[in-house]
């Protein structure tokens, strides 16, 4: 394989064989499909939006497949710091640019998505997505619909890409499929079809798993109206909201740890590890990142909890307002749009390549806060570090996520209990010696702050 | 980075000792950590390869893509600072035992009142006809990392001679970047020194499925230079040439210490240190890798050369260095490794061959690459060592059974709970268990 070029740089000497190219065009096609509706070219919707949707899964299909098996199982991160999409060069930057400003125009200028406003019907990208919305609804698409079904797709076909990359490690197999069917069903296919069913109601959230404090607007006053309004399941929907996040959240939560919902069937986290997992080296792992995350993340967790005892307090005093202050305007609508848009889907997804795959569950997602302080201190979850067989190589904080430097602990023998740890898997996997183990156990000895060093018995002449 | 007048300045002024630790790779390091823990001695590391610590065990995955060097430098840089641990950046050429002074190869000195000599290891080189030609070279610095850079560049293949864990190493480096290997090992199975010949041929196999041009039972005659004096082809102890624009020589380590040739301090292989780590010379220490105890402690090697090791030094004598003279007193040999895909890990004592009171239990999965033996006395039954390849093991567990001196039996009986895999994995307790009672019954369980 003699470089031709006369570049004496190291060129990338992995050639894309023809099969690739297939995939990799059909995935084009498919995004193409997607790019040339939203600059309002029409297209017969009926037809060009199952093959944009299919040829993008099975264009990352068939391109996964190609790239993975023709290798052994084992760790595939060659390269990741080298390659311009996983080490914030111009595809990564690219890639977050357009994210961002799809964000943006979801949030803030969905009509020019083509969303139909004023009884007008939809053009566009919205309009491509209708079929499927009918289909589902009875009507047309809404932004959220368009969001809500590539979003899925992402999760599934780079799903299935990350199973291939991990097929050696069960682990991850098995949490992916879960995080994927999760997506799928619970926050795509059953709400929608649900809301088909129940379209003379009024709207409320039929995600099953998605609790407060993620879901922010769970006890406003119109979403509890509605909830009641909703009938029997209207009712289920509310008990079940209320108990999730404040009966079976903790017991859960004390058993298996945070992970159970962060990495298993969260939304934000399933997208975080399947789309985001090229950009999990991306975060920091700095003391100091580590300092404004605290702050950060509770003072999040705080503001909605306020905001949720101010809209509670109009709710049962039938008011609009808290101490002379409108709750709209002065508590609901800053939280929404800071918190709920800005930081939640602007910065949290759109900057993936440029600041990694978890930003927004490490410093935003009050609901992981919430978890994260029964995973510090009332759990039987822990990393365990395996004796003395740590290298202090730094593959472990190299690949976490939400930027733990877990070879901080692992090289004291220390386990890792942090109120962060999603639970991922990813630290353990990639340990070149078998060092780490996410597990379940006893609550006595889960902290061990001051580890004997096994091997060395004549530092257990401790002074 | 700190300069030798304001340190002279700040430690003569703390009245409290000077101690300057040449190295500052795991050794000196841990050395230092822990005697900043334990004391408040003024504490220099010099350096000349790095002005940081980095895990040199890590300098692969740099070359692979998985990590930056930055990654791989355990403490932030901070640390040094806010732990007051000064960092020095020379290269020591002398050392004056009489006036405790070092010497740097600027010329500016530094004076000591306890001496860490913890240099390390320099890769071996035997005196082959072209071993210092461009485009050969070793894997164990930095700078050999950089250089390693610089020669694979637009290499086609490559020739690894050495049947370690470097040579392993660098075969899967030269691979990640589509270099072809050809991979010389002198001896009949793969780093049979240490592996038993079941366990051997099974990474043999696995080196063989990653596209390595394994030569068993082949030496390096000679490496032949082309008309710019870079490496273009070698010659193996059997006649054959093979073509390579990169020959990686992998063949072990040994001290670095020629710098303290004229410093009256004891040298053999290593520096002669007793098992306080001290050497002939008052206040003059040396551990890690570069260290080679007078008589071996505990039934272990004299030199020692691995990560796990050079930290327990570094620990233990900075007990000794805070005032509480502290003997080396290792417990159970441990220690573990990565070919390609498989992970190693070893405890206790495992033969690679078994003579009339040792004997051992092999039980290897038929298609996977997993494998465990168990190495036990035959009269006895006393469990004195594991080998495992593709399953973790509870380092703490086995450490337990074998200071408890458990059976063998016990230890069959009981693996589950000394497994260490990641949540799901498929458990292979039964199969082996199985295996175990099938072998005992037919009394064929030697080797």
């Amino acid at each position: 394989m003699k470089n031709e070029s006369l570049s004496i740089s190291n060129p990338d000497k992995n050639k894309i064989d023809f099969i690739e190219k297939v995939a990799i065009g059909l995935i084009t096609v498919g995004l193409l499909i997607l790019a040339l509706s939203f600059l309002n070219i029409k297209l017969n919707a009926v037809i060009f939006l199952p093959l944009s949707l299919s040829s993008i899964l099975l264009g990352t299909i068939v391109y996964s497949r190609r790239i993975y098996l023709k290798k052994l199982p084992g760790i595939k991160n060659d390269a990741v710091w080298f390659r311009s999409l996983s080490s914030r060069g111009l595809i990564a930057w690219s890639i977050g640019i357009t994210l961002t400003g799809f964000y943006v125009l979801i949030y803030w200028f969905p009509r020019i998505l083509g969303l139909g406003v004023n009884g007008n019907s939809n053009t566009g990208l919205a309009a491509l997505f209708d079929p499927l919305s009918y289909f589902f609804e009875g009507k047309p698409a809404s932004q959220w619909f368009v969001y809500g079904t590539l979003y899925t797709l992402c999760i599934t076909s780079l799903g299935y890409k990350f199973i291939l990359k991990y097929r050696h490690n069960r682990y991850q197999i098995i949490r992916t499929i879960v995080v994927m069917l999760s997506q799928l069903f619970f926050a795509y296919l059953i709400p929608e079809i649900l809301e088909g069913l129940n379209s003379d109601k009024a709207y409320f959230a039929k995600d099953i798993k998605n609790m407060w404090p993620l879901n922010y607007y769970f006890f406003d006053s119109w979403h509890i109206d509605n909830m009641r309004n909703g009938g029997t399941m209207g009712m289920i929907y509310l008990v079940w909201g209320i108990a999730l996040f404040l009966i079976v959240t903790p017991i859960v939560t004390y058993f298996v740890g945070k992970r159970w919902y962060c990495s298993w069937v969260c939304g934000c986290g399933g997208l975080a590890e399947t789309a985001g997992d090229s950009f999990r080296q991306l975060s920091s792992k700095k003391v100091s990142a580590w300092k404004f995350e605290r702050y950060m993340i509770h003072g999040v967790l705080l503001f909605a909890v306020l905001m949720t005892s101010a809209v509670l307090y109009n709710y049962f005093t039938n008011t609009t307002t808290i101490f002379g202050l409108d709750t709209y305007t002065w508590i609901r609508q800053p939280y929404g749009f800071l918190i709920g848009a800005a930081f939640s889907g602007v910065i949290g997804v759109g900057f993936y390549p440029m600041l990694g795959s978890r930003v927004w569950c490490r410093f935003g997602c009050p609901l992981a806060a919430y978890m994260g302080i029964f995973q510090r201190f009332k759990s039987r979850f822990r990393i365990t570090t395996n004796g003395g067989q740590c290298i202090s190589c730094g593959n472990c904080s190299n690949s976490c996520e939400m930027g733990i430097d877990v070879r901080a602990y692992a090289q004291k023998g220390e386990n890792i209990v942090r109120a962060s740890c999603v639970g991922c898997g990813i630290c353990s996997a990639v340990c070149p010696r078998g060092v780490l183990k996410l597990e379940n156990g006893d609550e006595k000895n889960r902290i061990n702050s001051n580890p004997i060093s096994i091997g060395n018995n004549s530092a257990k002449l401790n002074m | 980075m700190t300069t030798i007048n304001r340190l002279l300045r700040e430690c003569k002024s703390s009245a409290s000792k000077h101690v300057v630790i040449i190295g500052n790779g795991i050794s000196g390091i841990t050395c230092a950590r822990n005697v900043r823990k334990n004391s408040t001695a003024c504490i220099t590391v010099i350096s000349s390869e790095t002005d940081h610590h980095f895990s040199r065990t890590a300098l692969m995955y740099i070359y692979i893509g998985h990590m930056r060097f930055q990654d791989t430098k355990p403490y932030e840089d901070s640390f040094w600072v806010k732990n007051k641990i000064d960092i020095l950046n020379r290269f020591v050429s002398k050392v004056n035992t009489d006036e405790k002074m070092l010497t740097f190869s600027n010329g500016e000195s530094l004076t000591y009142d306890v001496l860490v000599i913890a240099t390390g290891s320099k890769s071996n080189k035997f005196g082959w006809p072209g071993q210092d030609l461009h485009g050969v070279q070793g894997l164990y610095s930095y700078q050999d990392l950089q250089l390693m850079e610089q020669n694979t560049k637009d290499v086609n293949h490559a020739v690894v001679v050495g049947g370690g864990l470097i040579g392993v190493e660098m075969a899967e480096m030269l691979k990640s970047r589509n270099i072809g290997v050809s991979f010389l090992v002198r001896e009949q199975h793969f780093w049979d020194a240490v592996l038993p010949m079941e366990e051997a041929v099974l990474i043999e196999r696995h080196i063989l499925e990653h596209n390595i041009n394994l030569r068993l039972g082949t030496e390096l005659k000679e490496i032949i230079s082309d008309e710019r004096g870079k490496v273009k082809s070698i010659i193996t102890s059997k006649g054959e040439s093979i073509k390579c624009e990169f020959v990686g020589l992998t063949v072990g380590v040994s001290p670095n210490i020629l710098f303290l040739k004229d410093s009256g301090i004891n040298t053999d292989r290593g520096v002669v240190v007793n098992e306080f780590f001290e050497t002939n010379i008052e206040d003059v220490f040396a551990i890690g890798d570069c260290a080679q105890f007078e008589k071996s402690i505990n039934g272990r090697r004299q030199l020692e050369q691995v990560w796990y090791t050079g930290k327990m030094h570094g620990e233990t004598l900075a007990h000794s260095i805070s005032g509480v003279k502290t003997a080396y007193n290792p417990g159970h040999w441990f220690n573990s490794a990565k070919f390609f895909d498989i992970e190693y890990q070893t405890y206790g004592n495992v033969p690679t061959n078994y003579s009339e009171q040792l004997a051992s239990f092999y039980w290897e999965h038929p298609t996977k690459k997993i494998c465990l033996r168990i190495a036990y006395n035959k009269q006895t039954n006393i469990l004195i060592g594991v080998n495992a390849f593709g399953i973790r093991l509870r380092h703490q567990i086995i450490d337990k059974w074998l200071s408890e001196e458990r059976t063998i039996d016990y230890v069959i009986e009981n693996l589950a709970g000394a497994n260490f895999d990641p949540e799901f994995f498929i458990k292979y307790e039964n199969d082996i268990a199985d295996s175990y009672k099938f072998r005992k019954q037919k009394s064929i369980l030697s080797n």
